[in-house]
């Protein structure tokens, strides 16, 4: 079973891929989508065997590598933070699978697509899965493949190819700081299985380690480094650029891979190796600064936007800084908590979104929307529900996991802790705002879209709703379902040994002795973000362009989203663009070809030119030129005989 | 027993020929009727046959007879039969082509035979004396030959320009043959092989045998003696450049070794400088200048003066495995050269003559299987595996490095790069440039069989490679005694 929930999604994805061409767009389709619902079925059966009932499992597949000391294992381990995993990806992933049916019934290229999805599926699923770093890093980087592919899904839009590279790219950096990692990981360990990393890690807290000529303490600069890759997928403050403009690709691709599953990655990441980071207590500070500060910078730049799909994402960005933070408070089961929670109601944002987008004959600009609550009803309410949860207002998933985060923050004590509280408290009322900002513009006031394009507007087909529907079941319960067993009493004999918490780190614990005003703030941010919003957009409309010419610098810096892409643009992208185009003309242009290839070959053929040309035609040339080979080679005899 | 006749039975195959050969121009004298050259001709290729099968009667065996003058052995009797095979689809593929240029007479055949009468000679010759009997013998026919179109300038001029400067080689040759007789004290190779030492070898001796050497460089147009190679092969006609190609020089060659290794092979530290000279400035030349050319025939002259380059690297090694590396290179580029000249003689277009390359554009269109068939020629020619052509350098260069001459080895290797690209050119010509309109169909079922033939040699070679290598391997044995 464990196999089959797996490999199901791979097979999927084979056969539509592979076979697309003559089983045509339905076939393809309801392969892919079998495939995931299978393994969707396998994959709650297996959530309820292992995470609730305590079975942990693990299957070994067979031997990947085995040189000298390094021998690798594929294996699919099963406890509770996989399982979880894995009935989330796979459940997400059928919702998605389906939706697509509907939202990309008109593209040319159907089987193709379903094909990525459920070859992402299946990668994702091997990411989770993964029993050593090498099968994690496998997995890690073919989602990342499947994402560059998806997000240039639409290889003839320039754009959706920029977005595509970029991601690939800022993602290069953030792996080469897994690779680092993994290889620090071997350096100290001698073994890359999770079980006997986890096993020596205690040993090796405080041990000295040479890096870059620098001694550093060992366990810190590894998990630092293995965070740097958990940065980049996660989309966190620095590598987060190519996270808006993924959006690129189409929205079930969004709702997918970069909001409930590939971009929390990182986040898994650092759960699953909490027995390394919680001897790495630097390590953990840092994840919780970098976490607290993109919750609160991608929730500021998200209030300004204008594309309905990159609020949401800049959103996506800050509650995955949440989680971060929650994480580097050492409250990792309030993170996957969240993690969880998250991935439902933003993925029903996002497919929300794409119904809109669907119904708006593919206009994305919120400027352009506007009053068509009544036109589209379905999503108006599913869409309210997804930003209620998202808000954190009860009984809504997100209430639950995003106060938990918050009083953990608190109650943990420390000044990184507070630091990443604050910033939360602020980015909560931040979310508030631009959810609601997003919902009024979106369906209420006057139309702003013309009377051709509000003439089409209608209300998704059913294959795109019934996905949303459940999805907003799972934004209103789940939250209220898992509340005992991920960070309530049951924890304990939930999470078992698949989470580490060393006893004075727990924060989740400190949580629960929080004062009540901790865990009434973030709500009450909450409420007062959602009345600023009706009062700016509904009330008194012209406050948001008053506020925005007076606060004008202030305004341009948020809607240029910090002008990141501007400095990476000058500090990176120009420089190496300069010292490429160099290497290019000069280097591999003049130097090397002009020597090389080129070079030889005009020298060849001028040689040649001077060759033929010998060859005049005048009998006593052939003569003399005979005569000169003769006395050439008589002389070298005689001078030779001479000489010795 | 010295003053009785010697035995004639080792001449049987010269003898043969040469009666052959003045039987059938009696009987082309006095025949009547359309096809005389063409039945001259066919008759012609069944004395060669027969002669081909009086020469391997003799086996691998050394034998002198002819008061010395004369040695069977498996060497000769190798380089032999290659040389009628040249002769033999020489003629075949003359036939139909002097018939179209209305130069179809039964001389052609008879010349052919006199000439190879003359290779003979000089592949079994034991003698310097002998040597240059049958050299001039040939050289003579072959003037002929080279202005047969004789009412053509360019034929006429060819055949000038090969007598003269013929003559003047030939000069070196007998002036370097004197000088031998001169220091040494005798014309046998026997004598020579066995009095000659290392450590006693004059200058005038030294310089007697570079002239015997650039005598012979010139008729396996070795550079720099080599200049009447590309105008004589553009200049005769067609089935006269091929027949230059294949059968003189592999006859030429065989002399060249037998006289290197065997007379002066106790020398092989002087001579081999020469060799090594002629043969680096043959490759570097035929690679070079060949790129420049836009007539295939031309092409061919650079062609072969590169071939012989990579053969002369074998001799250069002075070693068994050197001269099996010549005699396997010469048995793979007689069948390359007649595959290749037999495409080249069926380039005619509206009843004329066409010798351009870019006259080749698009034959893959209009002609697929002649397309092909040359395909696999300039392929095996650019010595790309797993065509025949590959073995033969391969060979060659193995035969090199066992000889430690590591630097010839590169520059042969570098020089087949550079010497691909035009080969393979004509291969991007014919299957990639626009077609500039169909070669005139028909081109005879004889024309067919050879081609045939010699690409399926080419083709199959790697799958049987042992009736070429085997024999190789046996009849250079029979050069180093002892």
């Amino acid at each position: 079973m464990t196999v089959a929930a797996i490999f199901l999604p791979l097979l999927g994805a084979f056969i539509a891929g592979f076979f697309g061409r003559w089983i045509g767009d339905r076939g393809a389709q309801i392969v892919a989508c079998t495939g995931v619902a299978l393994a969707a079925a396998f994959g709650v059966t297996l959530f309820v065997d292992v995470a609730l009932d305590g079975h942990n499992v693990t299957t070994q597949l067979f031997t990947w590598l085995d040189a000298g000391d390094l021998q690798v294992q594929w294996a699919l381990r099963f406890d509770t933070l996989s399982a979880t995993m894995v009935a989330m990806v796979t459940v997400i992933s059928t919702m998605v699978h389906v939706y697509s049916v509907g939202y990309m019934a008109h593209d040319s290229s159907v089987p193709r697509f379903m094909a990525y999805l459920s070859f992402f599926t299946f990668f994702m699923l091997m990411l989770v899965t993964a029993d050593n770093f090498l099968q994690m890093f496998f997995g890690w980087e073919g989602v990342g493949l499947c994402s560059y592919l998806l997000i240039g899904f639409w290889y003839d839009r320039p754009t959706a190819n920029a977005a595509a590279i970029k991601a690939f790219v800022v993602n290069r950096v953030g792996d080469f700081g897994f690779a680092l990692g993994i290889f620090a990981v071997y350096a100290l360990f001698g073994s890359l299985q999770f079980g006997a990393v986890f096993d020596a890690a205690p040993n090796f807290a405080h041990t000295p380690f040479i890096f870059l000529g620098w001694q550093v303490d060992a366990l810190t600069v590894t998990c630092i480094l293995l965070f740097v890759g958990a940065m980049g997928k996660s989309a966190q403050l620095g590598l987060h650029t190519w996270l808006p403009d993924a959006m690129e690709g189409p929205t079930p691709v969004s709702a997918l891979i970069h909001a409930a599953t590939m971009v929390t990655a990182g986040v898994f990441m650092v759960a699953r190796l909490s027995p390394l980071f919680e001897y790495a207590p630097t390590a953990l500070a840092v994840v919780c600064v970098i976490g607290g500060s993109t919750a609160l910078f991608a929730a500021s730049i998200g209030m300004a936007q204008n594309d309905i799909k990159r609020v949401i994402a800049y959103s996506t960005c800050s509650q995955l800084g949440y989680m971060f933070f929650a994480a580097g408070v050492s409250a990792y089961s309030a993170a996957i908590f969240h993690l969880m929670t998250h991935a439902f109601f933003k993925a029903l944002l996002f497919l929300g979104a794409g119904s809109v987008i669907h119904a708006m004959s593919g206009e994305q600009d919120m400027r352009k929307m506007g009053g068509i609550w009544r036109l589209v009803p379905v999503t108006y309410v599913l869409m309210w529900i997804g930003s209620l949860a998202l808000a954190g207002i009860p009984p809504f998933a997100g209430y639950f996991s995003k106060d938990m985060i918050l009083e953990a923050a608190w109650a943990s004590g420390s000044r990184v802790g507070l630091y990443a509280f604050w910033l939360g408290i602020i980015a909560a009322f931040l979310t508030a705002f631009y959810s609601w900002r997003l919902l009024f513009l979106t369906f209420h006031g006057k139309p702003r879209a013309d009377a051709e394009v509000m003439h089409h507007v209608h209300e998704s087909p059913k294959v795109m709703i019934l996905p949303l529907v459940v999805l907003a079941a799972g934004a209103i319960f789940a939250g209220w379902l898992g509340y005992h067993d991920f960070v309530g009493e049951g924890r304990e004999s939930f999470w078992r040994e698949s989470i580490l918490v060393l006893p004075d780190h727990a924060s989740i614990e400190a949580a629960h002795h929080a004062p009540a005003w901790v865990g009434e703030l973030p709500f009450a941010m909450g409420v007062l973000g959602i009345a600023v919003a009706w009062i700016a957009y509904i009330w008194r409309p012209g406050i948001p362009g008053v506020v925005a010419r007076s606060l004008r610098p202030l305004y341009l810096f948020l809607l240029n989203k910090w002008y990141f892409d501007e400095l990476y643009d000058a500090l990176f992208v120009r420089p190496v663009m300069a010292l490429g185009v160099a290497f290019w003309k000069r280097g591999d242009g003049a130097v090397i070809d002009g020597l090389g290839p080129d070079g030889v070959a005009s020298v060849t053929s001028r040689l040649s030119v001077r060759a033929s040309r010998l060859q005049t035609g005048y009998l006593y040339h052939y003569a003399f030129v005979m005569l000169i080979g003769v006395v050439l080679l008589v002389s070298w005899y005689l001078l030779r005989q001479i000489g010795s | 027993m010295n003053d009785a006749l010697p035995s004639f039975v080792p001449a049987l195959p010269e003898m043969f020929l040469a009666a052959s050969a003045m039987v059938l121009l009696v009987l082309g004298a006095f025949q009547r009727g359309p096809h005389v050259a063409r039945e001259i001709g066919w008759l012609g290729v069944v004395a060669l046959a027969v002669t081909a099968a009086l020469v391997m009667s003799f086996g691998y065996e050394r034998k002198v007879s002819l008061y010395g003058m004369m040695v069977t052995d498996g060497f000769g009797m190798f380089m032999s039969v290659l040389t009628l095979i040249g002769a033999g689809f020489a003629i075949v593929m003359a036939m139909r082509f002097n018939e179209r240029e209305g130069v179809a007479r039964f001389e052609y055949p008879v010349l052919v035979l006199l000439s190879t009468t003359g290779m003979l000679m000089m592949i079994t010759a034991n003698d310097l004396i002998s040597l240059y009997v049958g050299l001039e013998l040939q050289n003579l026919a072959l003037y002929v030959i080279a202005s047969f179109q004789r009412d053509q300038t360019r034929s006429s001029e060819a055949g000038l320009k090969y007598f003269v400067l013929g003559a003047l080689s030939s000069g070196m040759l007998l002036y370097g043959a004197s000088m031998v007789y001169g220091f040494a004290g005798s014309t046998n190779f026997d004598t020579l092989a066995h009095t000659l030492e290392a450590s006693n070898a004059s200058i005038g001796l030294i310089i007697g045998i570079v002239f015997v050497a650039v005598g012979l460089a010139f008729k396996v147009s070795a550079v720099p003696f080599h200049m009447w190679t590309p105008d004589v092969y553009e200049g005769a006609p067609t089935p006269a450049t091929a027949f230059f190609s294949i059968a003189p020089k592999t006859a030429a060659l065989a002399l060249f070794v037998r006289v290197m290794i065997y007379a002066f092979g106790e020398l092989v530290d002087q001579w081999q400088q020469i060799i090594m000279a002629i043969s680096v400035a043959s490759m570097i030349l035929g690679a070079l200048a060949a790129i420049n050319q836009r007539n295939i025939k031309r092409l061919m002259a650079y062609s072969s003066i590169g071939h012989v380059g990579y053969a002369l690297i074998g001799l250069a090694a002075g070693t068994p495995a050197g001269v099996r590396g010549i005699l396997v290179y010469m048995a793979i580029y007689v069948f390359m050269n007649i595959g290749t000249f037999g495409v080249i003689l069926c380039m005619r277009r509206e009843g004329r003559l066409v010798e351009g390359i870019e006259d080749l554009a698009g034959l893959a269109r209009t002609q697929p299987m002649l397309a092909a068939a040359l395909a696999i020629f300039m392929f095996s020619m650019a010595g790309i595996p797993p065509l025949a052509g590959f073995f033969a350098k391969f060979y060659i260069f193995m035969a090199a490095i066992d000889a430690r001459l590591f630097w010839l080895a590169v520059l042969g290797v570098v020089t087949s790069v550079v010497g691909a690209y035009y080969y393979v050119r004509i291969v991007k010509i014919m299957y990639f440039d626009e077609p500039k309109g169909a070669f005139d169909p028909g081109i005879g079922r004889e024309m067919q069989a050879v081609v045939l033939i010699s690409a399926m040699v080419i083709l199959f070679f790697i799958v049987f490679p042992s009736p070429i290598v085997g024999a190789a391997e046996l009849a250079s044995a029979t050069l180093f005694p002892g």
